[in-house]
């Protein structure tokens, strides 16, 4: 197994405001790394660094043994890499078999339309979307939406998946069902990373944990480990409920 | 391409509407009426070339006049100066149209919303300025073409009606490529920039690439229509050929129409178009035409966005089957 | 060429560059508080110009006291036009708010032509001229620019020392905030756009006292009046007036080192590649 990505000392700043330190770390194919941290940490700046929406102030990255810090998001996504938003991103005006088809067409892989409209069928299948394919995107609820961007993300059959609270807002039973979508992704080959606040579905999924905390990282490691970490443990007792279930799942 | 695509009802709707005008004067030879024609089926090709850009790409320009003008410009002056026949005079025009567009695009279309609606506007006075100063386009009085032009086309009325054949041509030709382009895997990826263009880079889209090849493409038929309409004028001019009011005026069309839409755009022309025809013409309204073309804007933008077709679409979604 | 040719240039250049300046701060504002590219404020400034030119030959009234009627007019007319076109999409896409505003500006037009007719109007008034060494400055020029200190300190005034003023204020730098605080927007913005409008109907009034016009030439106005607010940074005030010396310099000064019909190119290829290369504008855009 080889590393899929290599993040080595990535720091981002806007303006005065340090939002990401010396990030590092290496994830190995078909790993899942679980990403968290309270609100705010970073998370999300760090899968727009990962994704090139961000260009870091210092820092490299490495995806697929190729240095990619500062290139765009459209050659990562060229080179296998995909991503879901935390505030989904629909495209509204378009139907959800073609928002899905986008994701097959633009990809790595660049299908043609007849191609990846077969694709966005199965893809659409796959992750559960119930509802017809030749529905305006707009139309769909909020879960559907999160579905719709993830199905998106796959149509485009990427080597790496960065997923952002893909399960925030979903019943428990709704959660079940994503984990053993991801743990089916998984079994395709794609390496996953996954920001979550749930924690004993990220517990149950990843194989290492990364936590984040005012932009840096405190911990990295397994999740038994990590999570029994007191640096860890420190950062979310301002979220009392968090510590708690920390250590009730730990 | 599949048999879906080909057979869709609504390009056959569109073609059908746009034949309608353009064939309607040629039995009769009917000359008044093709002047009728004419207009409507000019303000089709400039609308559903703008419509690629802002009903596609969700990119408004106010400044699409301006490759109408160049390529006018540019027609008339090898015409003039070289004595080219005119396909191939057209064929520069859009050319040159198209090399505007591609050299600008990558700059202009770094901006977005406003901004980009403004550098529009300030790209084409720059261009009416210019053309305005410039010596070998006869600077402010512009190109007349001298009357033998005419005789290589067997005379003044033939050249018309040469020039009214490919006019149809190009509009039934326009009405295509807006629809190819719409169901084109390039068509997705300027509506998916439309939607959505930080998504769009994030799903793969190379959006400065598309945009400028949806710029280009928005250029070309213009520009080529420009050739045809100042040949056919005799003369052009910086204030006719670079009018601002034109590049609204298309905006208003595709608005009313629909915009995004394939008949959108060729409605709209074709409802404005004869709407001016009435109101010129008319006793009643003829000072205040423009008075009657603003409060339309004003009530289409306040009221009804998406246009007539657009409208229709959303209200009745089973007619998306039929209105492309 | 002289000293005292290049300077009187310069110097009157620089004067009505002031005025046009007072237009821009006009068209900056309303984009500063709503986001809003107003395509009638050409419109209104040749209201402003027929303002003036009306009352002076009708009325026989001084332009500077026809001023002051003509720009409540404006700050009305501008209410008006924010009610009837502007609530309804202010906020739509941009598009919208460009559309609705560019319909007003053709009714006003149509208007204007059907009813004043599209002959050159001078108002012919004058004020002499003043000698300071080698530069000849005509009096219009110097009672305009004086003018135009005032209605900037005014709004100045308005802006940072007046309780409306913060909420306008706050309204442009965000306005659900303000509104979570109890700020009318919706009043505040109508008021916005009414006070962008008056400084247009001012500037043109200004300009009635220099030049002669038609009911079309705002559009020429409105255009230098988009170049100085991109110059200056769209939203900046302060911005706009710099932006329209500097304007008023350029156009003072090119003419002597090219011929007149190249200005205008000079004008808009600036305008291009200020948008292109530092779209916020030479003094940043406000916030």
């Amino acid at each position: 197994m080889s590393a899929i990505l290599q993040v080595e000392r990535v720091t981002k700043r806007f303006g005065g405001l340090q939002a990401l330190t010396n990030i590092s770390f290496t994830l190995e194919t078909g790993q899942i790394l679980g990403l968290i941290g309270p609100n705010g940490a970073g998370k999300t700046t760090l899968f727009n660094t990962l994704n090139g929406v961000y260009s870091p102030e210092e820092g490299h990255i490495t995806f697929l043994g190729k240095n990619v810090t500062g290139h765009k998001p459209y050659e990562l996504s060229r080179m296998g890499m995909a991503r879901t938003h935390q505030i989904v991103r629909p495209l509204k005006d378009l139907t959800v078999r073609e928002n899905v088809m986008t994701g097959a067409c633009f990809g790595h892989e660049n299908h043609n339309l007849t191609a990846a409209a077969h694709i966005a069928d199965e893809i659409i299948d796959f992750v559960g979307i119930k509802a017809n394919p030749s529905m305006l995107a707009g139309s769909l609820n909020v879960a559907q939406k999160k579905r719709l961007e993830m199905a998106r993300a796959l149509a485009a059959h990427p080597k790496l998946l960065l997923l952002d609270e893909v399960l925030a807002g979903l019943t428990p039973s709704e959660i079940d069902g994503m984990v053993t979508t991801i743990h089916e992704i998984r079994k395709q080959g794609i390496t996953i990373i996954m920001i979550e606040h749930v924690m004993k579905a990220i517990m149950n999924v990843s194989d290492r944990l990364l936590v984040l905390d005012y932009g840096q990282q405190i911990a990295e490691g397994l999740p038994e480990e990590v999570v029994h970490n007191p640096r860890v443990i420190e950062a979310y007792l301002g979220d009392p409920n968090m510590a708690r279930r920390l250590m009730e799942e730990g | 391409m599949n048999k879906n695509t080909l057979f869709h009802p609504g390009l056959w709707l569109t073609l059908a509407v746009v034949a309608l005008v353009g064939i309607l004067p040629i039995p009769g030879q009917d000359a008044a009426l093709r002047e009728v024609s004419f207009t409507v089926l000019v303000a089709i090709v400039t609308a559903g070339s703008l419509n690629l850009l802002m009903g596609y790409t969700g990119y408004v320009s106010f400044g699409h006049v301006v490759f109408y003008g160049l390529g006018g410009y540019i027609g008339m002056y090898l015409l003039d100066s070289f004595g080219v026949s005119l396909p191939v005079a057209v064929l520069a025009g859009g050319a040159a149209s198209a090399l505007l567009a591609f050299l600008l695009g990558k700059g202009i279309l770094k901006l977005r919303g406003a901004y980009f609606a403004l550098v529009t506007i300030g790209v084409n006075e720059a261009v009416r300025t210019f053309v305005s100063t410039f010596e070998p386009f006869g600077a402010a009085t512009g190109i007349e073409l001298q009357f033998s032009v005419y005789k290589a086309y067997g005379g003044a009325a033939q050249a018309l009606w040469l020039v009214y054949y490919m006019v149809v041509g190009l509009a039934l030709f326009s009405v295509l490529a807006s629809y190819f382009i719409k169901h084109s895997k390039f068509g997705l990826g300027l509506m998916t920039i439309r939607e959505d263009e930080d998504a769009a880079e994030v799903i793969g889209i190379v959006t400065p690439d598309m945009k400028t090849l949806a710029f280009v493409a928005s250029a070309i038929l213009p520009g080529m229509m420009g050739v045809l309409f100042f040949f056919k004028n005799g003369n052009v001019e910086p204030g006719d050929a670079f009018r601002l009011g034109v590049s609204i005026e298309t905006l208003v069309m595709i608005m009313l129409g629909g915009q995004g839409t394939v008949l959108g755009p060729v409605l709209g022309a074709l409802g404005y178009q004869r709407l001016r025809g009435f109101l010129l013409t008319s006793p009643l309204f003829k000072n205040t035409q423009l008075v009657v073309a603003g409060i339309l804007l004003l009530l289409i933008v306040l009221f009804i966005p998406a246009g007539a077709v657009g409208w229709l679409r959303q209200r009745f979604p089973w007619l998306r089957k039929v209105l492309a | 060429m002289n000293p005292g040719g290049f300077l009187t240039s310069l110097a009157d250049g620089l004067l009505i560059g002031v005025v046009y300046g007072i237009a821009a701060m006009g068209l900056t504002l309303i984009w500063g508080v709503m986001r809003v590219i107003n395509l009638a404020h050409g419109a209104v400034m040749a209201l402003g110009m027929f303002g003036v030119y009306l009352l002076f030959s009708g009325l026989g009234l001084n332009p500077y006291l026809s001023l002051v009627l003509v720009a409540v007019a404006g700050l009305l007319l501008g209410m008006l036009v924010y009610y009837l076109a502007i609530v309804r999409v202010i906020n739509a896409p941009y598009l919208s708010t460009l559309l609705a505003t560019f319909a007003i500006n053709m009714v006003v037009i149509g208007l204007g032509t059907a009813a004043l007719t599209t002959t050159p109007r001078d108002t012919g008034f004058t004020l002499g001229s003043v000698s300071l060494g080698p530069v000849t400055l005509l009096g219009t020029r110097l009672v305009a620019a004086l003018v135009t200190l005032i209605v900037t300190g005014g709004l100045y005034f308005f802006l940072y020392r007046t309780r409306t003023g913060k909420f306008v204020r706050a309204v442009a730098n965000n306005r659900a905030a303000a509104e979570l605080m109890g700020i009318p927007s919706m009043r505040i913005l109508a008021l916005s756009f009414g006070i962008g409008t008056m400084l247009a109907s001012i500037a043109g009034g200004l300009i009635a006292t220099f030049f002669s016009f038609n009911i079309l030439s705002g559009e020429v106005y409105q255009q230098k009046s988009f170049i100085i607010g991109v110059l200056g940074g769209l939203g900046n005030p302060v911005g706009a007036l710099l932006g329209g010396l500097i304007l008023g310099a350029l156009e003072g000064l090119l003419p002597l080192a090219m011929p007149n019909t190249w200005v205008p190119v000079i004008e808009f290829i600036l305008f291009i590649v200020i948008l292109l290369v530092r779209p916020s504008g030479l003094f940043g855009e406000k916030e």
